[in-house]
């Protein structure tokens, strides 16, 4: 069959990713539509969308144009959706404060018009990222980069402006903080205490804050750091400046740090400086075994025992994974588990548990001593997948945005003799999918008798506004077991293929 | 408002957030939701979508 690809570019026509998401997924799925893709294009969309067969010879987008690009089975069809993307196009921009708000053209503008404004969240292509950051530090504004793709040389030269003005740079690829109950990009909404949070993750700052908040307790701050922040080149730059601040802000008692182990030079730079504070520290390097630590902090190996020793007693205390387990034995014993994960440091917990009970695992995104999935001595290995990683969402949104990422993982494994279960975490919140408990329920129905067992736990808070309750019945109705937390899920897997 | 003796992150965590937002738009009505006072940037990729030139601009303070 001779496929028909058409491209038409809007000049100097913008759209955020998750719009041009929407609108891509309706073009795609119109009939005689074989692929369809809306993008900015900038050199790394362009690149995809050329690897895909979508691009005629003589398209040369800038990367200020918006490209849309389609391949279908005729020119009819073709043509019949791309008229119906312009009307849409064409649409007034929606206004996220009502059709009245005032929108400023740059970040100086905003920082004349608006008295007070001390904060610039940026989820501008990575391409572009760095650009805004540095004109927002230049305008005395702290930065929270949420957008990824951005290079470590560009990050330690912002994070040492940031430095020498005293602010904060948060990121890049920075997935959450919360400052003074403000949620920047995923984020839950949480009871307010005394508890400060500083992360080099998303997702394991948001299993803390949200198990301290379902436990009763509450978040002072949560301050995102970036994934790099405590690597060799960035040196922990906003780590250590987020320490400062916590140390000195009045409302914090107590402070968590959660990070993927350190380079140890920083480890030791970070340690360091925690052992001059006042208040006491849980430190989780989430694949380290143990650290260091001065009096006045103590190591957690998981993000839940962070979260259990921040608040000083356990969580979950009614959950047994044992009796759990006895309770669907259909495939008691046989086969691996499979993890399939959007969140990174949710994945790094589960190498962490899993390897700790015993099983061999492998990750596209592994912990230290853990293989990669590409290399030889991952075979036959318990599968820990990072759906978020950079390979999975090139050109695409994040999975907590976009849980479709995860469907052609989910269906091959549901369909697979050799896997008994299959681990899934879901994270609510600000940002994040609507309902991704029926998305995923939807996915999964029909399934066979003989698939494997589902077993997840839902990042979230009764306040979110998928309301975490409601989450979780919609799993258990098309049952999928749930348990707590994601420590918890991954016992419930363990007790699941380890009964003889 | 956060005393002037005070390091700037600390007055970051004492003041109220007041956010410039640079992106993606679902973020606003996130904020907004939360009583956060939020402009959302009617933001384009500069100088012409070429981001070695956006660079070098934002280093010039243009």
């Amino acid at each position: 069959m001779t496929a028909f690809v058409l491209n038409e570019i809007r000049k100097g026509f913008y759209l955020d990713s998750v719009a041009l998401m929407r609108l891509s997924r309706e073009i795609a799925g119109a009939p005689g539509i074989i692929e369809a893709a809306l993008m900015m294009g900038t050199p790394a969309n362009i690149a995809i969308m050329r690897n895909a067969g979508l691009l005629q010879d003589a398209t040369t987008p800038q990367g200020n144009d918006l490209v849309l690009a389609i391949r279908a089975e005729s020119e009819d069809a073709a043509r019949t959706v791309l008229a119906q993307a312009e009307k849409e196009l064409d649409k007034p921009k929606t206004q996220g404060g009502g059709t009245e708000a005032w929108r400023p053209r740059s970040i100086a503008a905003a920082v004349n018009g608006v008295p007070g404004l001390n904060l610039a969240l940026i989820s501008v292509p990575g391409d572009f990222a760095a650009a805004e950051a540095r004109k927002a530090l230049n305008r005395g504004l702290h930065v929270m980069m949420f957008s990824d793709n951005v290079s470590i040389e560009d990050e330690r030269s912002l994070k040492d402006r940031a430095r020498e003005l005293g602010l904060l740079m948060m990121g890049p690829d920075c997935g959450t903080a919360i400052i003074g109950g403000a949620p920047l990009a995923f984020a839950n909404r949480l009871k307010r205490g005394g508890i400060g949070i500083i992360g080099a993750s998303g997702t394991g700052t948001q299993e803390v804050s949200c198990l301290i908040s379902e436990a009763g307790e509450g978040i002072s701050h949560a301050l995102g750091v970036g994934g790099r922040d405590l690597k060799k080149e960035i040196g922990g730059i906003t780590t250590l400046m987020a320490i400062d601040a916590l140390d000195a802000d009045p409302s914090t008692e107590r402070v968590v740090l959660i990070s993927k182990p350190p380079h140890p030079d920083v480890a030791k730079a970070v340690i360091a400086r925690i052992a001059k504070s006042p208040k006491p520290y849980t430190v989780c390097f989430i694949g380290a075994a143990s650290a260091d630590l001065p009096p006045n902090a103590r190591f957690a190996p998981t993000l839940k025992g962070a979260a259990e020793i921040a608040i000083g007693r356990s969580i979950g205390d009614g959950f047994d994974a044992q009796a759990e387990a006895s309770r669907h034995n259909r495939r008691a014993g046989a086969g691996r588990i499979e993890g399939l994960y959007s969140g990174g440091t949710l994945c790094a917990e589960a190498q962490v548990i899993l390897t700790a009970g015993g099983r061999e695992v492998a990750s596209n995104a592994a912990i230290p001593g853990i293989p990669y999935l590409d290399s030889p001595d991952s075979k036959g290995r318990e599968r820990m997948i990072d759906l978020g990683a950079d390979e999975y969402t090139k050109g695409k949104p994040h999975p907590m945005i976009d849980p479709s990422v995860r469907d052609e993982a989910l269906r091959a494994a549901l369909q697979d003799p050799s896997i008994a279960v299959i681990l899934v975490d879901l994270v609510i919140g600000y940002g994040a999918h609507a309902d991704p408990a029926g998305y995923l329920a939807e996915v999964v129905a029909g399934r066979g008798k003989n698939a494997p067992l589902i077993v997840g736990s839902v990042c979230g808070t009764e306040q979110d506004p998928q309301v975490r309750s409601a989450q979780i019945k919609r799993l258990q109705d098309a049952g999928i077991l749930v348990a707590p937390s994601n420590e918890d899920a991954c016992t419930l897997a363990l007790a699941l293929v380890s009964r003889d | 408002m956060a005393d002037s003796n005070i390091s700037p992150a600390l007055a970051l965590l004492v003041s109220e957030v007041k956010v410039v937002n640079v992106g993606l738009e679902g973020f606003v009505k996130d904020l907004k939701d939360c009583d956060i006072e939020v402009v959302h940037l009617d933001w384009s990729p500069p100088a012409g979508g070429d981001p070695e030139m956006a660079t070098l601009l934002a280093k010039l303070g243009v």
